[in-house]
């Protein structure tokens, strides 16, 4: 359903993205995993429209939204849980949620939303707890799951999630993974974007390895959990063993 | 829009309403009037900084575009004031306009710089445009407003004028702050690229809450010049967008009742304080100060969190004071 050919972003002149092609197809959860500075988030801001220097092709459904807004590309179904806590922090949980279908909130009218608010709610009851709360005072996890509702309000057929494991308790990022294969197997399909390479392909159908803007390695999971690239892109293992 | 503000605006109904029957003294339903007039510039100033998170430092400017378009076009081409203050809103609508496309591309400070050379601008040409304005001297015999027969030429008349459609205002606005767009609003304040990703058009919606604290502003300026009838550049300067700015974050910012409040307050206490002479704005200032200091949120949402919680809220620069004594 996404299909991205040799993209390349910039910020100024700097070339962030050294030409990227992966492709997402529908129902999978697509991995992306790669130490900090390797464009991971560039990526994903690329293809939500919030980069607008680029060259290259971003399809989605066989439509090129390379040159799109935001708002044209969440219309089209493609939603974005960011990294860290951006969340409204001074407005209510309730209040972030709804924000999340703000895109649909005139076309599918007051009663959908309500409807979807409630399968929101009983996929994180915590949420229907604290709806009055401002969102600012959420604990951290709390705060990601938050995040990820909102991001489904928006009703994505493309679900893209920034690092929703880092920066919280073990238990709670194994509960977060928990919750995106159970997206998936309702028919969310997904690109992940993890630092948490072993949890990340745990869960994933596929994987793409990322290094300094461009893509190194891909393949399946068990491939690429031994695969020497990857332990090399990550932990600079060749190096180690030089040392010894 | 709630049943705590639909509660609160018959309040505030009902008191207006009231208020001019107990008061005889016509000096002090004049200050009214201004607190009525100022309050339709802060609950755009609001809209505007409160929700949205912009800051504006020329909004004496579009109240000055209102006041004198009204002005000129009664005085010097004879037009009705119901006209003139309908093109008074379209001329300041169109330069808030053209000046917000630029200058809502910038943030925080530089918003503020932006805004207040804007300012400035308008402020020199009510002074050189001698032909029109008069220049620093001014112009008067400014018509007033006329209802059908009745001529809204008493204090008493114009009181009730001017307080209808603050709350005609009001309403819209709390409508407009309890429904999608604000919402959308709101989660600029909250983070601009987060509301990007909702979706939100955050470089349309922030023109648009500019133009319409214009709009309020160019309202409140017609009303003043067929109220006061003379119109000087001293009104219109950049003291005046100071004090607007102070009204709304005495009162409260994040609130279009704190706007009120606030400019209530500041409106009318300096009468109050007329007894202490010379004096008057050395209290005017502290109080003030300590308003700041004591209750960072505002002087009324502050007042109500204390009511409601019993404890002052967490004020940063107080308790730095507090720990710098001991």
């Amino acid at each position: 359903m996404l299909i991205i050919r040799s993209l390349k972003s910039f910020y100024g002149r700097l070339c962030a993205l050294k030409g990227i092609s992966l492709h997402i197809r529908k129902g999978e959860i697509v991995g992306l995993i790669g130490a900090n500075g390797a464009g991971k988030t560039t990526l994903l801001n690329s293809i939500m429209g919030l980069l607008s220097s680029k060259k290259g092709e971003i399809l989605f459904f066989e439509e090129n939204i390379t040159k799109y807004s935001p708002r044209q590309i969440i219309k089209l179904g493609i939603s974005l849980v960011p990294e860290g806590r951006q969340l409204f922090a001074p407005l209510t949980v309730m209040d972030n949620l709804i924000l999340g279908a703000y895109h649909r909130y005139q076309k599918d009218g007051k009663a959908k939303i309500r409807a979807d608010l409630e399968v929101i709610f009983g996929r994180f009851p915590i949420l229907r707890e604290r709806k009055k709360q401002p969102a600012g005072t959420l604990s951290g996890g709390e705060q990601r799951m938050l995040a990820i509702g909102r991001a489904l309000m928006a009703k994505p057929r493309l679900l893209l999630m920034d690092e929703p494991s880092t920066g919280l308790a073990p238990v709670i990022g194994r509960e977060v993974f928990h919750i995106i294969s159970e997206l998936r197997e309702q028919g969310t399909t997904i690109l992940l974007v993890e630092q948490n390479a072993k949890a990340a392909l745990k869960i994933v159908d596929r994987a793409y390895v990322m290094e300094t803007g461009r893509i190194v390695a891909q393949g399946n999971p068990n491939d690429l959990i031994n695969n020497q690239e990857v332990k090399r892109a990550y932990l600079g293992k060749e190096y180690k063993k030089i040392w010894e | 829009m709630g049943k705590k503000n639909l509660l609160s605006l018959l309040i505030l109904s009902i008191v207006v309403m009231i208020l001019p029957l107990i008061i005889n003294n016509p000096y002090y339903l004049s200050i009214l009037i201004f607190v009525g007039i100022y309050s339709l510039i802060t609950i755009g100033l609001s809209l505007l900084m409160g929700y949205a998170g912009q800051i504006s430092l020329g909004q004496a400017a579009f109240f000055g575009l209102g006041a004198y378009t009204s002005g000129i076009l009664t005085t010097k081409f004879a037009l009705s004031p119901w006209i003139a203050l309908i093109i008074a809103i379209f001329v300041t609508a169109g330069v808030a306009f053209l000046i917000g496309i630029p200058a809502l591309k910038l943030k925080g400070h530089y918003l503020a710089m932006a805004t207040l050379a804007f300012g400035q601008i308008i402020f020199i040409i009510f002074n050189q445009e001698i032909t029109y304005t008069g220049g620093p001297s001014g112009f008067g015999q400014i018509p007033y407003f006329k209802l059908g027969k009745f001529m809204l030429d008493s204090d008493f008349r114009y009181y009730y004028f001017v307080w209808i459609i603050v709350l005609i205002t009001l309403t819209l606005s709390l409508n407009l702050i309890h429904s999608r767009v604000g919402r959308a609003l709101r989660s600029i304040h909250g983070g601009e690229i987060t509301a990007n990703i909702m979706g939100v058009n955050t470089a349309r919606y922030k023109i648009d809450v500019f133009v319409l604290s214009a709009v309020y502003a160019s309202i409140a300026g017609s009303l003043y010049a067929h109220f006061v009838t003379f119109l000087s550049p001293g009104t219109f300067g950049f003291s005046f967008s100071i004090a607007l700015l102070t009204m709304v974050a005495v009162g409260g910012m994040a609130s279009v009742w704190g706007a009120i409040m606030g400019t209530a307050l500041l409106t009318i206490l300096p009468e109050f304080l007329r007894i202490f002479h010379d004096y008057d704005i050395l209290i005017y200032g502290s109080t003030l100060l300590f308003i700041m200091i004591l209750l960072p949120e505002g002087f009324f949402i502050g007042l109500f969190n204390l009511i409601r919680k019993g404890n002052l809220p967490q004020s940063h620069l107080l308790k730095k004071l507090l720990e710098t004594r001991r």
